[in-house]
């Protein structure tokens, strides 16, 4: 008589305690977190990473995938557009909230500050992000053709 | 098969690595650990303990095991902690992006579980993963004045984060001894290993990429500490506190304007406005006249704000609670106060003072700010301040001071 096989094996039995003490402290936060409105709720904590992992990476790596194959063989130029693009629009997905306009008059009316300034602060970065971006750029390329001026000369 | 993400040859950035996520998971497991006893604080800041009102989370149990009685010194306490918490989190989000981005190969790893073990391994990275964004997403949002999210944000950022704590605390030990091996054993060229099976050229070094995830992390820190330093209010270009509401005496941050929280010039007028004070021998009512001619005192104590910011030292001056409390029969020990305010909505109209901040001799019901009468959106015509205690427990345009008996 054969044993029937296990479908799934066990695995470490110290990660499965460690494991299970996580999830019940979870479980005991959870069953909170879930005391509102529980399906809303755990939509937004799914989503979250669903949206992450499905939507925004995929987004962010196509378009850079795109930007290097725009590049071709100067790939390694990439950086200059790479660098601003992506600190820009960290800042634009931290502060979307502020910058879009949508809270606009709860902010305005809440805190007396002006609302209507951080699209175009957020503007003003991403142009000095691109043209320090820029600048680099064009002090590295002069000092490259000088360097590959200078080398034939050296050596005579 | 490579046209799928569960074939490994799919991912083809030659950065990812053991190396690469495991700086970036021991940068996350310090700004995380760090995060939490924070958030943890701030919670313990409202002294919700002491009374309903100041509770956002009464169903809490035993999540609320650490609570101890706020103190009141140092009197930064609380801008120091809720600063560090909110600019901490807002810095350590390229870190956590790039962190997800570095293991998102093994979200479509088959077969989907080798072991029972693994299988639930799996299942609690869903908690970390969901958790983490969900803590993050809240905590911005929040900020930015966006309550776009389900529900109120105080039950909403603490039972998520004890959620996320759960499966952050056991996947940090089932991962860091590997993560610390990887960082210390690791020579050189073994820090350059790819785990993609088949990698693209690279475009930029891992050290590079290190750098990008840096910078933003700099760049962001750099325009959010700002709102926590006065002098520096400029630099935070676009955090929401970045700017400051006029000038003179009363141009320091608003959390919630007069007009905002429903309060009239009417509500606020000499002839109108009293102070009713009740304590063990009965009840007094003032006007602000009256209250002028009570011992005044000065303390010098910042506004600090659960969002994160808060304003440097400013130079209050009013009536001690704790002569209030002699007022009405407390003499030497003032108890426990409540305190209700004119707003008739808002969900910290009414808060609670423990005894130990009441008796506390820079604790003020103040009149004045830097000099001059209080602005309406500073409270006028009077307001708590108290020393190291969260911005919403200085209670604006005070109505009703009840001393010794909390609801």
């Amino acid at each position: 008589m054969t044993r029937p096989r296990l479908a799934l094996p066990l695995g470490s039995p110290l990660q499965l305690l460690l494991l299970a003490c996580s999830f019940a402290l979870s479980a005991y936060a959870g069953v909170r977190l879930l005391e509102g409105d529980w399906f809303e709720v755990a939509l937004w904590f799914v989503g979250a990473a669903l949206l992450h992992d499905l939507v925004l990476l995929p987004l962010y790596a196509t378009a850079d995938r795109a930007l290097v194959r725009a590049a071709g063989p100067r790939r390694r130029r990439v950086a200059y557009v790479r660098v601003p693009a992506a600190l820009s629009l960290l800042l634009l997905l931290v502060w979307f909230p502020l910058i879009s306009g949508q809270v606009a008059e709860r902010y305005g009316a809440v805190t007396d500050l002006p609302a209507d300034r951080f699209l175009t602060r957020w503007l003003l970065v991403t142009a000095a992000l691109f043209g320090g971006s820029a600048l680099v750029f064009a002090v590295r390329s002069v000092r490259l053709r000088r360097g590959t001026k200078g080398r034939p000369r050296a050596a005579r | 098969m490579r046209r799928t993400p569960f074939s490994p040859s799919f991912w083809r950035s030659p950065l990812r690595g053991p190396w690469l996520t495991s700086v970036l998971g021991v940068v996350l497991l310090g700004g995380i650990t760090v995060l939490f006893v924070t958030g943890l604080l701030s919670y313990a800041a409202y002294n919700p303990d002491l009374s309903p009102v100041n509770d956002k989370t009464p169903g809490k149990g035993l999540l609320g095991f650490y609570l101890f009685a706020w103190p009141t010194d140092p009197h930064w306490l609380y801008r120091l902690t809720q600063g560090v918490h909110v600019t901490l989190g807002i810095t350590l989000i390229p870190v956590l992006l790039a962190k997800l981005w570095s293991v998102v190969p093994k979200l479509f790893t088959l077969p989907p579980a080798r072991s029972l073990a693994h299988a639930l391994e799996r299942l609690s990275l869903l908690l970390l993963v969901g958790g983490g964004l969900f803590e993050f997403v809240t905590g911005v949002l929040n900020v930015q004045l966006d309550y776009l999210f389900p529900g109120s944000f105080y039950p909403l950022h603490f039972y998520g984060a004890w959620v996320f704590f759960g499966a952050f605390a056991a996947h940090a030990a089932l991962k860091m001894p590997v993560a610390w091996r990887n960082l210390r054993r690791m020579r050189e060229e073994e820090r350059t290993e790819s785990t993609a099976p088949d990698p693209d050229p690279p475009t930029v070094s891992r050290r590079g990429a290190l750098w990008l995830v840096g910078g933003g992390s700099l760049l962001l820190f750099g325009t959010t500490v700002g709102q926590d330093v006065d002098g520096l209010r400029w630099s935070a270009v676009l955090a929401p506190h970045g700017a400051d509401p006029g000038g003179g005496p009363g141009g320091f941050q608003i959390n919630k304007t007069a007009a905002y929280a429903g309060i009239s010039a009417a509500d606020r007028s000499e002839e109108s406005w009293r102070l009713t004070v009740t304590g063990r021998t009965g009840t007094v009512r003032l006007s602000r006249a009256d209250l002028l001619q009570l011992p005044l005192h000065s303390s010098a104590l910042p506004i600090a704000c659960v969002e994160g910011w808060s304003t440097s030292d400013q130079w209050w001056r009013g009536v001690r609670l704790r002569d209030l409390a002699a007022l009405v029969g407390h003499d030497g020990d003032p108890p426990d106060l409540f305190v209700e305010s004119l707003q008739r909505h808002g969900s910290f109209r009414r808060a609670a003072l423990r005894a130990n901040q009441v008796a506390d001799p820079r604790s003020l019901l103040a009149l004045f700010v830097n000099g001059e009468t209080l602005t309406p959106d500073h409270g006028h015509p009077a307001r708590v301040i108290v020393p190291a205690a969260p911005g919403v427990l200085n209670t604006k345009w005070v109505a009703r001071l009840t001393f010794g008996d909390l609801p």
